[in-house]
């Protein structure tokens, strides 16, 4: 029972996390590619309770900042006015859930801009940023990881369960794609692709392009507990009262592949999160100005920022609870799969 | 020091890129050398020269008892020789164009031991700059490859030491591939400071190679090297604000020049109908215009060079005060210019449902391109972003596309596939001369439409005719007058839209005597047989 708790709160800790990233035009204050030049590089805004004359307020206010003269990043507090935190207000126009107009934000302040997670070089905001970049980034691992299985679950049941020179073709042909050099291969296709490619475009692309290069490990795993399911007695007297091969697959094979891809699942969609900022290197990627979990980390890639700028490094840091929950699920699931008794010798690869 | 990467040559006739240059010109020296802090001639291996009253005859006198650095003495007969090798067109040196003169190769007479006589076909404004830069070559070391026709496969970096022989304070050491490039102090090196001590002061120069701008900081920040150069506006402040033991220091903005253009090449047969479309608007002056006008400069200088750059609307740098049209209008950003341009040119807008606006050519279509940058220029990438902004707010959907620079010049120059593009060019010299391929539109950089037989519309005509006509003409005066025209020409049509210049930043340990960066190329080298370390520091030939 201990093991389905673990799951279940996991579970839930992801679909709050997901659900913050799918409502985030109402919980982003500002529009993830709108530049606010004044302020590049801002840090995070800081959230005051007593002002500068000592009085205590009972709503949390920010100031307004403004360069210092002959300064590039450096601010100061403008502390005549304080700006109130307000919730519920209105703002910049987006589509709730992808359909439905908007402007209402959940947070806000009239005067001034509050900028949670600071800014960045054109002064965009990276609270917004990052949930906006997250509706992307996750749905492309989710999609991607969903479009890897599917492939290997089919390559896998095919070669496992007919075997012969079927299982030969289908495996080697696996390791074949296991040893190739994808990072030229993936050079090579950006130049047969137009110029430029759109964001949504590009999205599909990194589906497309995630789920093609993936497959074959899976493909592998399931293949070794296809094997092995096909021998057992009750697949065997199935057999025996005439059960066709499509029954046969569908019926007591596959459901035994079912946790095997649960967890594959589990630890191939934080993988493919950051497979996006590889492919967003080699220019197959999100491309800026939209906002993806790989535009955001790839700014760390310079060292200047590294040095200067430590705000910068807040949205790797809040990435993790989600990579984090993905990887507890995996292993509650991979719990419960012992639990059920189900050939542990295959998962051996998983680690 | 720290070089980007290996220079791909020792030998002066076929290198092409900056760094190999840039280590090229310390193991060589040329007849009349430019200042790089005052910009003015100076003689070198020449000790004096003379114009003769039409403008077409140069005499050169060699200084006496020069030696190269293999001990061998310099006369008339190795300028002759190497300016043949500079004109033989087997030898394919890119020095060539420079000498070709109103058509015809210049022509080199030898009078004496060590009198030259140069011959021109045309009077050339200045002449005695054509020097510059044109390494004087050993003819005992290079004669006999010559004629064995294998002048292009001499002088890689694992040329052994005593094979190679120059005229520049330093001479070749030790190269290890991959790691560095030892030069060591040339002995028979002619110049000597003031107290009558032979120049360099320094022993040893060491080129490292670190392939990346973040590897030389951290390079330079550990101590390991003593000079850095060719900073970026952010390293240079994190260097600035860490400062341990080293000064670092803003030349002012240099010469280079960053921009972007629309392809403005003749349909051939391969042009699609999207992109004669799009070529519509591109070959509308008030669709450049308009352009230039929605450009945040003032946006381009603060965010992507910290400040530490120069706002830019001709070709001609801020840096280059001599030659700079000062009379050109500095407009600043003006949306509602932009949109009346457009208005005027035909353009409108429709509302999109969320309150965005599209901005619609005659026929309806959108307005829809992507400009292309390279994919190692960081600054480039980011002006692309700011760009890209500024052009939404017309209505314009613009995508950038970061390539990588060989495919992105490629694309440019070859098969002239591409909407737009941001590039920048840094003049190495502060005279206008050696920028003509990029003002004659018969030019290999004239990027907008390069390489033309005959110019395509009547302001390159005219250009043509004010560059050719600022060549031969005399004096200083009315050179600069007839460049400011063309600077004029230049900014009414846009064909480049200019964005900004960035300062030329660099830093040295304290440790360095004489560090004064110069806003030419090379921008530290350019004094190195002055620089110097002062007594009493560890690590002393670094």
């Amino acid at each position: 029972m201990s093991t389905r708790r673990t799951f279940v709160k996991w579970l839930v800790a992801l679909g709050v996390l997901h659900g913050m990233v799918v409502c985030a035009g109402f919980l982003a204050p500002y529009n993830p590619v709108e530049q606010d030049r004044k302020s590049p590089y801002l840090p995070p805004t800081r959230l005051h309770l007593a002002d500068a004359n000592g009085h205590i307020h009972v709503r949390p206010f920010a100031y307004s900042v403004r360069l210092r003269v002959r300064s590039f990043d450096q601010y100061e507090e403008d502390t005549t006015e304080p700006h109130p935190v307000k919730f519920f207000l209105n703002g910049a126009r987006y589509r709730l859930l992808g359909f439905l107009p908007c402007r209402m934000h959940f947070f806000g302040a009239e005067g001034t801009r509050i900028y949670l997670l600071g800014t960045d070089a054109y002064g965009r905001d990276q609270f917004s940023r990052f949930l906006f970049g997250g509706q992307v980034s996750l749905l492309a691992g989710l999609l991607g990881a969903g479009l890897t299985l599917l492939l290997g679950l089919c390559v896998g049941a095919v070669a496992g369960y007919y075997g012969g020179w079927r299982d030969s073709v289908l495996m080697r042909f696996a390791e074949l794609f296991l040893a190739l050099p994808w990072l030229y291969l993936l050079l090579a296709l950006r130049a047969f692709l137009p110029l430029a490619v759109g964001p949504l475009e590009a999205f599909f692309l990194i589906i497309a392009v995630i789920g093609g290069v993936g497959w074959a490990r899976p493909a592998r795993l399931v293949r070794g507990v296809v094997l092995s399911a096909r021998e057992r007695d009750f697949v065997r007297a199935a057999r025996g009262f005439g059960a066709s091969n499509g029954y046969l697959l569908r019926r007591h094979i596959l459901p035994e592949t079912s946790s095997v891809l649960l967890t594959q699942a589990a630890i191939l969609i934080p993988q493919y999160v950051l497979a996006e900022m590889t492919l967003s290197f080699l220019g197959l990627g999100v491309p800026e100005p939209a906002p993806s979990w790989g535009n955001l980390l790839s700014s760390l890639q310079q060292y200047s920022v590294l040095v200067s700028y430590w705000w910068m490094y807040l949205p790797a840091l809040i990435m993790v609870p989600f990579f984090l929950g993905y990887l507890g699920l995996a292993s509650s699931l991979q719990e419960r799969a012992e639990a059920y008794k189900i050939e542990t010798s295959s998962l051996g690869s998983l680690t | 020091m720290s070089l980007r990467g290996e220079p791909k040559t020792l030998n002066p006739l076929i290198a092409a890129d900056t760094r190999t240059r840039e280590v090229i010109a310390v193991m060589h020296a040329d007849l009349v050398h430019i200042n790089r802090a005052t910009q003015l001639t100076e003689p070198a291996l020449a000790r004096s020269w003379k114009i003769s009253p039409d403008g077409l005859a140069y005499t050169l006198v060699l200084r006496q008892g020069i030696k190269f650095s293999d001990g061998q003495p310099l006369d008339a007969d190795d300028v002759l020789f190497t300016f043949r090798m500079y004109l033989d067109e087997n030898v394919h040196a890119p020095q060539r164009d420079l000498l070709i003169v109103g058509g015809k190769p210049i022509v080199v007479r030898k009078v004496d031991a060590r009198t030259v006589v140069f011959q021109l076909a045309k009077s050339y404004g200045v002449g005695e700059r054509l020097f510059d830069g044109l390494a004087i070559l050993p003819r005992h070391l290079l004669e006999k490859p010559y004629q064995e026709g294998k002048l292009g496969q001499i002088g890689s970096l694992a040329t052994a030491a005593d094979q190679w022989a120059g005229l520049g304070p330093f001479r070749l050491k030790e190269y290890v591939s991959g790691q560095r490039l030892v030069l060591e102090r040339n002995p028979y090196y002619w110049k000597s400071d003031a107290k009558g001590n032979r120049l360099p002061y320094v022993d040893e120069l060491v080129f490292l190679f670190v392939p990346n701008a973040d590897a030389q900081v951290l390079k330079f920040q550990s101590g390991e090297t003593d000079m850095i150069s060719q900073l970026g506006a952010e390293n240079f402040y994190v260097l600035s604000r860490q400062q341990r033991g080293y000064t670092m220091l803003d030349a002012g903005p240099g010469l280079e020049y960053n921009f972007v253009f629309f392809n403005l090449n003749d349909p051939g047969e391969k042009t699609t109908p999207e992109m004669q479309r799009k070529q519509k608007w591109f070959r509308e002056v008030k669709f450049r215009q308009a352009v230039s006008a929605a450009v945040d400069r003032e946006a381009i200088v603060r965010l992507v060079y910290q400040g530490r750059g120069a706002a830019l609307w001709g070709l001609v740098a801020p840096g280059n005060r001599r030659w700079a049209n000062e009379k050109l209008a500095h407009p600043a950003r003006s949306l509602e210019l932009a949109r009346t341009l457009l208005k005027e040119a035909g353009f409108s807008w429709s509302n999109g449902p969320q309150g965005e606006s599209t901005l619609l050519d005659s026929g309806g279509k959108p307005v829809e391109f992507s400009i292309l940058t390279s994919s190692s220029n960081a600054d480039r990438a980011k002006m692309a972003a700011l760009l890209q902004d500024d052009l939404k707010q017309l209505g314009m959907r613009v995508q950038v596309v970061p390539l990588e620079s060989r495919s992105l010049l490629d694309r440019v120059t070859q098969s002239k596939d591409y909407d737009a593009c941001i590039m920048g060019i840094a003049s190495y010299d502060a005279d206008p001369n050696p920028d003509i391929s990029v003002w004659l539109s018969s030019g290999g950089l004239h990027l907008w439409n390069p390489s033309q037989a005959h110019p395509a519309t009547p302001w390159e005509a005219e250009i043509d005719r004010l560059i050719e006509e600022q060549m031969s003409a005399r004096t200083f005066e009315q050179r600069k007058k007839i460049y400011d025209r063309a600077q004029e020409v230049l900014a009414e049509n846009q064909p480049m839209i200019f964005l900004a210049s960035p300062d030329i930043l660099a830093g040295a340990k304290n440790s360095v005597g004489n560090f004064h960066p110069a806003v030419l190329e090379p921008y530290v080298l350019w004094n190195v047989e002055q620089l110097y370390l002062k007594m009493g520091t560890e690590n002393a030939t670094r």
